[in-house]
């Protein structure tokens, strides 16, 4: 298990070298460097040469990308452009409400998930799958805003009122105030994502189900519901973990368009932040730490499924 | 043969209206897409206006039938220009493999680690936001997801009897990849290509929806989201509308890509 740890973990590192990389070619490569971007199109040559002196842009780009990623490194992340604050407290801040949202999106997700795809399987062809089926095929081909502007439209719209239009309440004013401005943004992340989790418990318990020891053990007169908690469920939920890594990666796409419908001050409202106001040393830090939670997330997945299944080890 | 299969046949119809649509639309709009009526703004579904209007008065129906075209030109042209980066590379990799594979598929992983959605964002930082550019965010953030297909469908075809006679025959590298192993991997290159479409289409919406895509007062479905926002409790159609045209389209392409899936027998 150590050593396919220490394996998995090289291959990490090499690809988060490489996404640090890509976010620096990004705004370094293309037409338009950074001090155009920030005194605009307009701006007079001289004082975008000047601009590009101080900020070291006339430096080669291998010098620079080292002197970015070792202050990166050692945590020192610079200034927003727009903010005019340290980027690595703006981040924490907003990573952290992500967070509170990508929770509860997939916790809601996972107690709903998988026993709507349990059921498909059991009901394979009925009504029943028929209908979770296609609801879910619809729910995963709506973009995020048009649910979220439809769901807004039906619980917050001011006749009905349950819940906040949008923004955000911190946990130190009270609890209520906190979950009630969470519910709409997490619930149309939930229906995107219950797509994807439905499908794979669906096809993974349909799988199982056909194996020979299930068929040993309805022999054997065990119950149904024996079979599928106790035999079924253990094995076909196994990749159910990979999706749900897979789906963190969604989610981190998924807020940049929710949390600009609800006004929710996370990451995502952060990046689009970022891009509206062409604050670079902002953006290539939010995608950074969007990417690196992503490859982190799968790290751990991949891990977890081969604590849980010895097989994945040794191939 | 695709009336057999449901989802293609139900795909299919839909994406057949939806072109038609795109096509005909300057001819069959009942008014033009950026007349305004002041008198009548925000109006619900009625006689004179079929699907209502938006804030400005402007014909919801007409601007719907013309935002086909922004959408699929853009969810086409960028599927275009991932297939046109994607593939060569991902037939590059597979076809020569070793170091050269190893490298490649590690810089594809690293851009798979962005969301789409952000890839494009940090291209759109770069460049500045358009249709134009939308499209080549799009489409270049498709590219790492082709290549990967690409390259795995290929990498099974490297050691085939017919690439194997082909390089004894002495044929160019150039035409082993494309002539022989190229019209091989298709397959499940157009049952990808197919379902990318519908999520190219959601992710230029987002783009638009987000003010970083297409520009007013083009119609475009994501943008009149976007415009219909502030006045969604005073008048919901200006976002049903346009939200239905464009969740029917993705799931037309959604269904028409599955079925093909099945059809084609590609994974």
């Amino acid at each position: 298990m150590t050593r396919y740890a220490l394996r998995r973990l090289a291959s990490i590192a090499l690809i988060l070298l490489l996404v640090s990389v890509i976010v620096f070619a990004a705004v370094h490569v293309l037409p338009g460097n950074a001090a155009t971007l920030i005194l605009g199109e307009y701006a007079t040559p001289e004082a975008v040469r000047t601009l590009e002196r101080e900020m070291g842009l006339d430096r080669p780009l291998l010098a620079q990308y080292a002197s970015w990623i070792g202050s990166v490194v050692t945590g020192d992340w610079g200034v927003s452009l727009a903010m005019k604050q340290p980027v690595a407290a703006i981040v924490a801040a907003r990573l952290r409400n992500s967070a509170f949202l990508a929770l509860a999106a997939l916790t809601v997700v996972v107690i709903v998930g998988i026993p709507l795809g349990t059921l498909a399987a059991l009901r394979r062809g009925r009504p029943v799958d028929l209908a979770i089926v296609t609801a879910t095929y619809v729910g995963v081909s709506i973009p995020e805003f048009v649910t979220g502007l439809a769901l807004l439209l039906v619980l917050a719209s001011p006749s009905v009122g349950w819940f906040p239009t949008s923004g955000y309440a911190e946990l130190t004013s009270g609890v209520g105030a906190w979950a009630r401005h969470l519910v709409l943004p997490a619930m149309t992340l939930t229906i995107v994502l219950l797509a994807h989790i439905v499908r794979q418990t669906r096809s993974g318990v349909a799988d199982v189900l056909a194996a020979p020891y299930i068929r040993a053990a309805r022999l054997k007169g065990a119950s149904t519901r024996r079979i599928v908690l106790r035999h079924a469920l253990r094995n076909a939920l196994l990749p159910t973990i990979t999706v749900l890594a897979l789906d963190l990666g969604y989610l981190m796409g998924g807020i940049v368009v929710v949390e600009e419908v609800f006004a929710y001050p996370g990451m995502g409202r952060l990046i689009i932040y970022a891009v509206q106001n062409r604050d670079v040393p902002l953006l290539q830090m939010c995608a950074l730490v969007v990417a690196s939670v992503y490859v982190l997330a799968n790290f751990a997945a991949d891990l977890a499924y081969a604590w849980l299944d010895p097989r994945i080890r040794y191939s | 043969m695709m009336w057999r299969s449901p989802t293609l046949a139900v795909g299919g119809t839909i994406l057949i209206a939806v072109i038609t649509m795109s096509i005909a639309a300057p001819w069959i709009v009942p008014y033009p897409t950026t007349e305004q009526h002041m008198l009548d703004r925000l109006k619900p579904p009625g006689a004179r206006f079929v699907l209502g209007t938006d804030q400005y008065g402007r014909d919801l129906l007409s601007r719907t039938l013309a935002g086909a075209r922004p959408a699929l030109g853009l969810g086409l042209g960028a599927v275009a220009l991932g297939l046109a980066l994607g593939v060569p590379i991902g037939l590059a990799a597979g076809y020569v493999g070793g170091r050269v594979d190893d490298l490649v598929m590690r810089v594809v992983d690293a851009m798979l680690a962005f969301p789409s959605l952000l890839l494009a964002l940090l291209i759109i930082t770069a460049l500045g936001a358009s249709t134009g550019h939308a499209l080549l965010a799009i489409g270049v953030a498709n590219a790492p997801g082709v290549a990967r297909i690409v390259r795995s469908a290929s990498l099974a075809l490297r050691e085939a009897e017919f690439v194997l006679a082909a390089r004894v025959r002495g044929e160019r590298h150039l035409y082993v990849m494309f002539g022989e192993i190229f019209p091989n991997v298709l397959a499940p290159v157009i049952v990808e290509a197919t379902l990318r479409v519908g999520f190219a289409i959601m992710a230029g919406a987002s783009l638009s929806f987000l003010g970083l895509g297409v520009q007013p007062p083009t119609a475009d479905w994501g943008l009149m989201i976007r415009e219909a926002r502030q006045y969604v409790f005073l008048s919901p159609w200006p976002l049903l509308v346009p939200g239905t045209a464009l969740a029917v389209t993705i799931v037309a392409f959604n269904l028409f890509g599955d079925g093909l899936r099945d059809r084609l027998g590609a994974t």
